[in-house]
């Protein structure tokens, strides 16, 4: 059996990860595993989540992104989920997950755009960065 | 069915004068409004009423039998009609309920027997009250419809969103936000954001009369899907008692930003985006 991976893309100092098939466990798992490992091994200080191409987000979804965000802020990278559609934003709401803790934009531009932003403010020395 | 057809025959014999004595008795009673129907209407009414009544009448005396169907038709559009014209439901019921006089007098004359005469009356009693229960529901439906219209076309017009500057948008809110009207909202809202690509939404609460916990929790739902697609959302327009009332309730605000005037949320966002608006020395007067 082949193994189905979720492909990584590697963007200047930031990660791109493009979310287009159904989630489940195994995949999930394989997905935190290379995520982290590529954070450290390219140095990376920004991670895109693109969920455009999803139609469905159930809570296992989200807390998966939750999951990966919190991961990714321990080893000193931010996480942006990028392009989520208005009918997954208002099943989310409704549903009581509205991702708290991770950070959105409308699309990977504006989420490399919000990226750099806060790597210049940790530059200067602002420590945390505010959401 | 002997009674039935004894009764349909008196009253297909004596149309006439069952019409004269039942316009004359409408024209007398309190509840005519002349002001909004002509007596003439009014005849003309009666007269396609009773002609129908007496045809149905052959066919039985239950009104949910096919042979009824015209006289039903013939209630449905009178009821719309009288809405229309901004009839009462009691007084579109005395329409059919006045007939009973009329009716009653013409079955005293033909029926002798005081037995028979009960019966009859019974009978005739049981069928109009049917019809005037008819036309109330008619007259009701009717009401119904126009609200339901009313509230459909006063959800298209009370959600515009609109933009303000480069990457701000603004959502005026109108009137009290039940959850149906929360869902158009929000779908607008979110909607222009992905056209516009706006990374600010200001909602103005000024137009919103109350706001109880149910309320806020349908604009925090709003704001919370609007920062899913990646856009801020400012509350504007709170007004001096609904702070209090915030307040008061224990809605907890703290994760918005919120300003007292549009004014001041437009001059945050702006500040945010990075834009700003400047005074030019000379004023210049509109050619």
């Amino acid at each position: 059996m082949t193994m189905e991976r979720i492909p990584i893309l590697k963007m200047g100092s930031f990660l791109l990860v493009t979310v287009q098939v159904d989630m489940h466990d195994r995949l999930a798992m394989t997905l935190q595993d290379d995520l982290t490992g590529r954070i450290v091994k390219d140095r990376a200080h920004g991670v895109l989540i693109d969920i455009s191409s999803l139609e469905i987000v159930d809570s296992f979804i989200g807390r998966m992104i939750g999951n990966i965000a919190s991961m990714a802020r321990v080893l000193d990278a931010e996480t942006v989920v990028v392009g989520m559609r208005p009918a997954v934003a208002i099943t989310l709401v409704e549903l009581g997950l509205s991702l708290p803790g991770v950070r959105t934009a409308l699309n990977v531009d504006k989420g490399v755009e919000m990226l750099k932003g806060s790597i210049e403010d940790r530059a200067r020395g602002n420590g945390h960065v505010a959401r | 069915m002997v009674n039935q057809n004894k009764l349909a025959e008196s009253v297909r014999t004596q149309q006439e004068v069952i019409l004269k004595d039942w316009v004359a008795f409408q024209l007398a009673a309190t509840s005519l409004r002349r002001d909004l129907m002509k007596e003439s209407e009014l005849r003309d009414q009666s007269r396609e009423f009773l002609s129908l009544f007496a045809q149905a009448l052959h066919g039985g005396s239950d009104i949910g039998d096919p042979s009824w169907k015209p006289v039903r038709d013939f209630l449905a559009q009178t009821a719309r009609s009288r809405v229309a014209q901004g009839f009462t439901p009691s007084e579109t019921a005395m329409f059919i309920f006045s007939l009973k006089q009329s009716l009653f007098d013409v079955i005293r004359t033909t029926v002798k027997d005081p037995k028979e005469l009960v019966t009859d009356m019974w009978a005739a009693t049981v069928l109009l009250d049917k019809l005037g229960l008819q036309i109330m529901e008619l007259h009701q439906q009717n009401r119904e419809e126009v609200i339901h219209r009313q509230q459909e076309e006063l959800l298209e017009l009370s959600t515009p969103v609109v933009q303000l500057f480069d990457n701000i948008l603004a959502l005026p809110l109108i009137g009290t936000l039940d959850s149906a009207r929360t869902q158009i909202v929000m779908e607008n809202l979110l909607q222009r954001i992905v056209e516009t690509g706006a990374m600010i939404a200001i909602i103005d609460i000024t137009g919103v009369p109350t706001v109880d916990t149910l309320v806020a929790q349908h604009l925090l739902k709003t704001v919370a899907a609007a920062r899913l697609m990646g856009a801020d959302c400012i509350i504007s327009g709170i007004r001096p008692q609904i702070a209090q009332t915030i307040v008061h309730l224990g809605v907890d605000l703290s994760e918005v930003t919120t300003k007292a005037t549009l004014a001041d949320a437009f001059t945050i966002a702006l500040q945010r985006t990075g834009a700003s608006i400047m005074k030019s020395a000379v004023a210049r007067p509109k050619e």
